[in-house]
């Protein structure tokens, strides 16, 4: 068992606990960088692609995982950052410029709707955010001089400090920045963790009453973290926009929503492990599932005929099996089997047994 | 003056007055406290306080503030502080993020800076810690400093309820039946606790109790109340012999 012996406050504050947790870290991020060199196309590509997944789980789980508001309309974010993103480099803006914009755009959206969205909690809240996705694609239609209604819009290679980056053409180079937004995106969050600002999420999504009774003003925290939410997946919708090359008002259904908050429970909610864990299962699912089809194919003598709602159904189960077996999600899974390998023989069966998962609706209403 | 003032404060629930024109106010350095059967309205004074409910009619005055016209979040920048009869911790996070929330009115950074973790958010951040390493030592939590709430025992949920209030650094303290549920020895502690809050921090205390030993050991002056109204204020002997507080806990003698 590794025991952190602490001597200062830093060692709390600082982002990682010694230097072996750094090391570890540092050894992914190299690892991570080093990807095309080890990969292929076809995975570099899903690769990018469960990469894009992780910043729009990071966007959702700050305000689902960590502010405790429930959202089922973040493919509309999506769809904004895209389409901003998109019109932006249209307009001659350069990408640089362009896709801090896309954010910051998208972020301001969200923290404008969070205001009348402040005053539903729980499941209310779920089915508003579920009819802003659903709006979201009419309003794509109608708004087909900007948007390109439903022939949509093409993808244009991007200039990243002058080099020309297109999703087909330079697969590398396109990795390489969906890498680095995902690193900013994460060192970003692990600081407003350490920060009041991320107590304050936790506090308003443990005990809103407590919270206000301590000094956190809960309309205000809940804009910000609306705010922060949409901007992070305003960032994933316009890489997602670049990744697919072309896209219209379908290519951000309100599936796309349900299957971000399906990412980060599976994940598990309320650590930013979870939407990496919960974007490497949706980014790899439909391929592991066509894999398995056809050899299931080959085995039993079938053809390999699409299923339809096959994908579904599955990730339908995987979701029921996770919410009754393991509240926690896949990183509360590996926190288990961490804790009983490091304090092996003496791990008891009930040490997690109290830890139950966030989305509460409110006691004192 | 006196640091918290209450006048004709009267709150109505639909047909139901839940405090009835009640009038005190707590000094400076006092530990005050309000006791009463229950449904007396005690833990809705408290709430009035906290600004969860406004008033039908009445004034609440803080250290030279009017506090209806703040927010909720704003009473805890005036310097008040409470607790609450069913813990409200924050549930999924250690002992030590319960504190440092309690270190929020304090926050002197934005969100800028935090999501860039600048030096003064560092500085903050050090500065927070200290503050909440003194209230640690101070109640004895420092076991228990990397422990989630959800896993700890209903004795130290309760301590460590005072101890986020504390670590907002207040004037005024409301403590709403801190001894609820408590051991004998849990009782006790809580007891000398209550009095160095007092005594060393310089902090006034109000609180709602039923334990009238620990009520009549620490309080200075007790308010008891019953349907909402005031039935006597005064010390502890004194109340606890006031013939209005007898009948209202025994009923008359026939």
């Amino acid at each position: 068992m590794r025991i952190v012996f602490k001597t200062d406050y830093m060692q709390d504050i600082r982002p990682w606990k010694d230097g072996y947790q750094l090391s570890l870290y540092l050894l992914l991020l190299v690892v991570a960088i080093a990807a095309p060199w080890w990969l292929d196309d076809f995975y570099l590509g899903e690769l990018t692609n469960v990469l894009i997944w992780a910043i729009a789980g990071l966007g959702l789980m700050v305000l689902t995982g960590h502010t405790g508001q429930a959202s089922l309309g973040h493919a509309a974010f999506l769809a904004i950052g895209c389409y901003a993103n998109i019109i932006l480099l249209e307009a001659g803006v350069p990408f640089m410029i362009a896709f801090p914009a896309t954010g910051l755009i998208t972020g301001i959206i969200g923290a404008t709707i969070a205001v009348p969205a402040l005053r539903l909690h729980g499941i209310y809240l779920a089915i508003f955010t579920l009819a802003m996705s659903i709006l979201m694609d009419d309003i794509i239609v109608l708004a087909e001089p900007i948007t390109g209604g439903v022939a949509g819009k093409f993808a244009p290679p991007v200039g990243v400090f002058g080099v020309m980056i297109d999703r087909w053409g330079t697969p590398n180079e396109f990795y390489w920045l969906t890498l680095g937004v995902v690193v900013l995106v994460t060192l970003g969050y692990i600081n407003l963790l350490r920060a009041p600002l991320g107590r304050s999420f936790i506090a308003v999504r443990d005990s809103e009453v407590s919270a206000q009774a301590m000094g956190v003003d809960i309309s205000r925290t809940k804009t910000v973290s609306f705010g922060l939410s949409c901007m992070v997946t305003g960032w994933a919708g316009a890489l997602m926009g670049l990744y697919a090359g072309a896209f219209n008002n379908e290519t951000f259904s309100v599936v796309i929503s349900i299957q971000l908050l399906m990412m980060i429970v599976i994940g598990g909610l309320g650590s930013i492990h979870g939407a990496f864990f919960g974007a490497i299962v949706i980014g790899f699912l439909p391929q592991f599932l066509s894999i398995a089809k056809e050899y299931v194919g080959a085995v039993i003598g079938g053809s390999t005929v699409a299923i339809p709602g096959l994908e579904f159904g599955i990730f339908g189960m995987i979701l029921i099996a996770f919410i009754l077996f393991e509240p926690m999600g896949i990183y509360g899974r590996w926190l288990k089997i961490r804790t009983w390998f490091e304090l092996f023989p003496f791990y008891r069966k009930d040490m997690f047994k109290r830890q139950k998962s966030y989305l509460k609706t409110e006691r004192l209403r | 003056m006196s640091l918290l003032e209450l006048e004709n404060v009267t709150l109505k629930f639909g047909g139901l007055t839940a405090v009835d024109d009640l009038s005190f106010s707590v000094e400076e350095g006092e530990v005050f406290a309000i006791v009463g059967p229950n449904g007396a309205g005690k833990s809705t004074v408290f709430n009035l306080i906290s600004r969860f409910y406004d008033p039908y009619a009445g004034k609440i005055r803080f250290d030279g503030h009017d506090l209806l016209q703040v927010k909720p979040s704003g009473v805890a920048a005036y310097g008040v502080a409470r607790t609450f009869q069913n813990i409200e911790l924050f549930e999924h996070a250690t002992v030590l993020q319960n504190l440092l929330v309690g270190r929020h009115r304090h926050r002197t950074t934005n969100a800028f800076s935090e999501l860039f973790f600048t030096p003064s958010a560092k500085r903050q951040e050090l500065e927070n810690r200290e503050k909440v390493e003194e209230v640690i030592d101070f109640l004895d939590l420092q076991a228990y400093r990397d422990k989630m709430i959800a896993g700890l025992p209903y004795g130290v949920r309760k301590v460590v309820e005072v101890a986020r209030a504390l670590s907002t650094d207040p004037k005024l303290l409301l403590l709403d039946e801190p001894a609820s549920g408590l051991s004998v020895e849990e009782t006790s502690d809580m007891r000398w606790w209550i009095d160095d809050i007092r005594r060393q921090m310089g902090i006034t205390v109000l609180m709602v109790e039923h334990d009238m030993g620990l009520v009549s050991g620490v309080s200075d002056r007790v308010l008891a109340m019953a349907d909402g109204a005031k039935l006597a204020l005064g010390t502890p002997a004194e109340v606890q012999s006031h013939p209005a507080v007898i009948e209202a806990y025994l009923g008359k003698a026939s």
